[in-house]
C-alpha cells in the first residue's frame, strides 16, 4: 500500500533559529536535584531520635523483648519438658513392647535432628543479621524487600532463604585443573566436624544432646578438624591463590587453637571439671545478692581468659580481623575462589555453625550460662535456655561487631600475635589462677 | 613420595588485570617465594585510549572532554590545567570570580578524590566500613557537581577563560552546608581507621620510601610529601589565585604507606579550609572571559602548565602550529610516573603489603594508560 500524496504541496516551514537550550542550573534541573538533596544524612546527623524511624525502632525492640521474656517464662524449662517427653516416648515404647535399646536410638535420632537443624537455621538467621547489622554499622539499611511480595516484607526477613534457593539453582563449577575428588569432599570435611562438634553443647540447664565428661576437650578437638577441608580446599582448586589461603589457614588455624585451648584452663581449675554442664552450675549464685558469680568477673583472670577467648575464637572462625585465608583483597577469596554453588554455601554454613559454638562456649564459660544477671523476681524468672539463647546472641552480635569495624591483619602479624601475646598471657592467666584457688577460693 | 628431597619452588602469580585491589586494570606479575616477592613486573597499558593522539584532531574546545577520561575519579584539576596551558597559547586569563570558582571545584575534587582513597585503602587492608562513610560523603560533592554542571563523573565543567555556568547562592549555601557536615566527619574517620592499631601495624614501616627517593623517582603529590618533601605546585607556583589562599601542606615523615595515608587525610582538611575562603570572599563578575573564540587559533607556539591534582604534579605541554588543533598535547601524569617505584619496591614485601604499598601510592589507571 502506497501513502497518499498530499493533495498540494504545503509550503516548507522556514527552519525556526536555533535556541541553544538553557544551561542546566539547580532551577532547571531541580526537581531531582532536589530529591538528592533530601537524602543528605545531614539531617539524620542533627536530630536522630526525633525522627519517626528511631522511636517506631526502639518501641519494637522493647516489644520484642518483653514479649520473648513472657513466652519464655510461660514455656518454662525446656529440659522439663524433654523429661516430660521421653517419660512419654517411654510409656508409648512399653506400651507397644518395644525394647529399651530402640526406644534410645529413637531418642537420640531426635536429639541429633534437633542440634543438625539448630546448625542449619542458625545459618539462615546469622546471615540476615548480620547483613542488618553490618548494613547499620555502614549506614546502609540492608535487605528490605525480600518477603512477601504484598504484606509482610519485615526487613527482608526472606533474604537468605532466596538468596539459598539462588545458591541451590547456581552451576556448580569444578575447575579443569582441581582434584575433583578432593574439591568435592572438602566442604564436607569443614561442615561434619562441626556439626559433630555441637553434641555436648549447652542450650540451657541440662539441655545438651550429649552430656559428656569431656565435653570442652571434645569440642575443641572437633573443631579443629575442619581445617583439614580447608587445606584440600586450597590444595585441590588448582588456583594458586586458593593454595595460598589454605596453607594460611592451616598456620592461623593450628595457631590459634593453643591460646584458646588455654584460655579457658582457668575456668576449669575453678570449675573442677571439663563437663559444661558442671562449669555452667559453678557460676550460679551472687556475691553479696548482687553481683553474679559469673567467671568474667573474676578480678583480672576472668576478664583476660575471656578476651584471649573471644579473640581466637574469631580466629578460628576466619573472620575480619583474622580472615587472611579467605582474604578478599590479596587472595581474592583464597580456599573458596574456584567453589559456587551449594559447595560454596556449605562453606558459609560452617563459617556461622561456628560463629554460634563460639558464642554459645562464651555464654556457657564466662556468663554464667543459664543464669540470671539480675538477682530479681521478673528476670529469676525467665527459664535458662533464654538467657543462654540471650548470651550467645550477644556474644554473636560482637563477633559480628568486630567484624565489620576492624582491619585485617598480615600473616606475619597474625603469628606474632598469637605466640608472642596471646599465648603468654594465658599461661600468665593459668599463674594466676592457681593463686586464686591457693588463697582465695579455698 | 618418589623424590628423595623434597623440591621448593617459586611460585608465579598473576596479580591483575582483574584483581579486587589492583584498583583498575593494572597487571603485576609477581614471582613469589612462600609469602615473599623475590620479583615484580608491572604491566601498563590495559586502559589505553590514546588520548593525546586524539586531542591532535580536535579543537581546543573539545580537546577539554578528552581531559576529563584521563584522571577520571578528579577530572576538575585535569580540565583546569588543559585550560591553563590553552590560556597561556590564545592569550587570555580567566575573570576573578572563574578562578575563584575553578579552586573551589578543583578542592572539591580533591576532597572527593582523597574520599575514594580513603574508603578504598580501607577495603584493601580488610576494613569495610570506612568505605561506604566515605562514599556517603563522596555521594554529596557528587550531587553538588552535578547540581552546579550536571555530570558527576566527566565534569567538563571548567572551560578555556573561564567556567561553564556561575554558582547560584543555593548552591553555594548547600556548598557550606555539605563543609559544615564534613568536618565532625574527618575525626570520625580519624578514630575509625587513621589511629586503628590494626591499621596502624599494617601500614607504619611498610614500603618506606625516603626523602632522597621520593626526588630521585621525582614522584609527586602525597607520595612525595608523606616522605617529608614540602613541595605543593599550589604554593611554589600558584595559579588561579591560591596565594590568596591561607592553607597548610601537610607532610609526613617517614615516607610509609600510613604517612602517605594521612597527609591524604589531613590534606581533605586543607582543601574545607581554601573552599571555606574562597567561598567567603568570592568575587562578583562574569564568570567567563571575553574574547575566548568559538574555534581557537592559537598563535605558533608552544605552552606548559601544571596544578597540583589530586594525585600530584599534573602538567601539560601543548604546542601550536597556528592551526585549529593542537599540533602536540603531552601529558606529565603523576600517577604513571608514582607507579614507577613499585617495581624495585616490591621486592622483598610480603603479599599482603603489595596490597597495602599499591592502594598508598593511588593510582588512576585512566591517568596512567591514558
Amino acid at each position: 500500500m502506497t501513502t497518499p500524496e498530499p493533495a498540494a504541496a504545503a509550503p516548507k516551514p522556514v527552519a525556526p533559529k536555533y535556541v541553544p537550550p538553557e544551561p542546566v542550573l539547580n532551577r532547571q534541573n531541580g526537581r531531582l536535584i532536589e530529591d538528592r538533596f533530601s537524602t543528605w544524612p545531614t539531617e539524620v546527623f542533627k536530630k536522630r531520635w526525633s525522627r519517626p524511624g528511631y522511636q517506631r525502632g526502639a518501641g519494637m525492640l522493647v516489644a520484642i523483648f518483653v514479649g520473648l521474656g513472657l513466652t519464655g517464662g510461660l514455656i518454662g524449662e525446656l529440659a522439663k519438658r524433654a523429661d516430660g517427653f521421653y517419660a512419654l516416648l517411654g510409656s508409648f515404647a512399653a506400651a507397644q513392647g518395644l525394647p529399651p535399646l530402640a526406644l534410645d536410638a529413637g531418642w537420640i535420632a531426635i536429639k541429633v535432628l534437633i542440634v543438625l537443624h539448630i546448625v542449619l537455621i542458625n545459618g539462615l538467621w546469622s546471615i540476615w543479621w548480620e547483613r542488618k547489622i553490618s548494613a547499620h554499622i555502614q549506614s546502609r539499611v540492608g535487605p528490605t524487600y525480600a518477603g512477601s511480595p504484598k504484606g509482610f516484607n519485615f526487613h527482608g526477613w526472606a533474604q537468605t532463604a532466596i538468596d539459598g534457593i539462588k545458591l541451590l539453582l547456581k552451576e556448580d563449577v569444578t575447575p579443569a585443573a582441581a582434584d575433583k575428588w578432593v574439591h568435592a569432599l572438602a566442604p564436607g570435611l569443614v561442615i561434619a566436624p562441626c556439626i559433630i562438634a555441637f553434641a555436648p553443647v549447652l542450650f540451657g540447664d541440662g539441655l545438651a544432646a550429649a552430656s559428656l565428661d569431656i565435653g570442652t576437650l571434645y569440642i575443641f578437638a572437633f573443631a579443629g578438624i575442619s581445617v583439614i577441608g580447608i587445606v584440600m580446599a586450597g590444595w585441590a582448586s588448582g588456583n594458586k591463590y586458593s593454595l595460598l589461603g589454605g596453607l594460611r589457614g592451616a598456620a592461623q588455624i593450628v595457631s590459634y587453637e593453643l591460646p584458646r585451648g588455654f584460655s579457658v584452663v582457668p575456668i576449669l581449675m575453678f570449675a573442677g571439671s571439663l563437663d559444661l554442664q558442671v562449669i555452667s552450675n559453678a557460676q550460679a549464685g551472687y556475691w553479696h545478692g548482687i553481683i553474679p558469680r559469673w567467671f568474667i568477673f573474676y578480678p583480672v583472670v576472668g576478664q583476660l581468659a575471656f578476651v584471649i577467648f573471644l579473640i581466637s575464637s574469631v580466629a578460628e572462625t576466619n573472620r575480619t580481623p583474622f580472615d587472611i585465608p579467605e582474604a578478599e583483597s590479596e587472595l581474592v577469596s583464597g580456599f573458596h575462589t574456584e567453589y559456587s554453588g551449594m559447595k560454596w554455601s556449605i562453606f558459609f554454613l560452617a563459617e556461622y555453625a561456628y560463629v554460634l559454638l563460639g558464642s554459645f562456649l562464651l555464654a556457657t564459660f564466662f556468663l554464667g550460662g543459664g543464669a540470671s544477671p539480675i538477682n530479681a523476681l521478673p528476670f529469676t524468672w525467665i527459664p535458662s535456655w533464654l538467657w543462654m539463647l540471650g548470651k550467645a546472641m550477644l556474644m554473636m552480635f560482637v563477633f559480628l561487631w568486630i567484624r565489620w569495624t576492624l582491619p585485617r591483619f598480615r600473616v606475619d602479624q597474625l603469628m606474632d600475635f598469637t605466640w608472642k601475646f596471646l599465648l603468654p598471657w594465658s599461661f600468665v592467666n593459668i599463674a594466676v589462677a592457681g593463686l586464686y584457688l591457693a588463697y582465695w577460693l579455698k | 613420595m618418589s623424590n628423595a628431597t623434597l623440591k621448593s619452588d617459586q611460585l608465579f602469580i598473576n596479580l591483575g588485570p582483574q584483581h579486587p585491589s589492583t584498583h583498575g586494570v593494572l597487571r603485576i606479575g609477581l614471582t613469589i617465594n612462600g609469602e615473599v616477592i623475590v620479583k615484580a613486573v608491572p604491566d601498563i597499558g590495559y586502559l589505553h585510549r590514546g588520548t593525546e593522539k586524539l586531542a591532535e584532531v580536535r579543537n581546543y574546545h573539545h580537546c577539554v572532554v578528552l581531559t576529563d577520561r584521563w584522571d577520571y575519579v578528579s577530572a576538575m584539576p585535569n580540565n583546569l590545567v588543559f585550560c591553563l596551558a590553552a590560556e597561556k597559547l590564545m592569550g587570555v586569563a580567566a575573570t576573578p570570580r572563574a578562578n575563584a570558582l575553578r579552586v573551589i571545584m578543583c578542592e572539591m575534587n580533591r576532597v572527593a578524590s582523597h574520599l575514594l582513597f580513603f574508603g578504598t585503602y580501607g577495603i584493601d587492608l580488610g576494613a569495610y566500613t570506612p568505605f561506604l562513610y566515605a562514599f556517603r560523603e563522596r555521594e554529596m560533592v557528587l550531587d553538588l557537581f552535578e547540581m552546579l554542571c550536571g555530570a558527576r563523573l566527566t565534569y567538563n565543567y571548567i572551560r578555556l577563560g573561564g567556567v561553564m555556568v556561575d554558582a547560584s547562592s543555593e548552591w553555594l549555601k548547600r556548598t557550606m552546608e555539605f563543609v559544615e557536615y564534613f568536618k565532625p566527619r574527618l575525626d570520625e574517620y580519624d578514630t575509625l581507621l587513621t589511629y586503628n592499631p590494626i591499621f596502624m601495624a599494617r601500614t607504619q614501616g611498610v614500603g618506606v620510601v625516603t626523602a632522597r627517593e621520593a626526588v630521585d623517582w621525582a614522584l609527586s603529590g602525597p607520595n612525595l610529601r608523606g616522605s617529608g618533601v614540602d613541595h605543593d605546585v599550589r604554593r611554589a607556583d600558584p595559579y588561579c589565585g591560591y596565594e590568596n589562599y591561607e592553607f597548610d601542606v601537610p607532610l609526613g615523615k617517614t615516607g610509609s604507606c600510613w604517612d602517605r595515608y594521612f597527609c591524604r587525610v589531613q590534606e581533605m582538611r586543607q582543601s574545607i579550609r581554601i573552599i571555606e575562603q574562597a567561598i567567603e570572599k568570592l568575587p562578583d563578575g562574569p564568570f567567563m572571559a571575553s574574547g575566548v573564540a568559538k574555534i581557537p587559533k592559537p598563535a605558533p607556539g608552544e605552552a606548559y602548565a601544571h596544578v597540583e591534582g589530586s594525585r600530584g604534579d599534573l602538567g601539560i605541554y601543548l604546542a601550536s602550529d597556528g592551526g585549529i588543533s593542537p599540533f602536540r598535547l603531552h601529558v606529565h601524569a603523576p600517577s604513571f610516573i608514582n607507579l614507577a617505584m613499585l617495581q624495585e619496591k616490591l621486592v622483598g614485601m610480603k603479599v599482603s603489603d603489595v596490597i597495602a604499598l599499591l592502594g598508598s601510592i593511588d593510582i588512576v589507571l585512566g591517568e596512567v594508560d591514558r
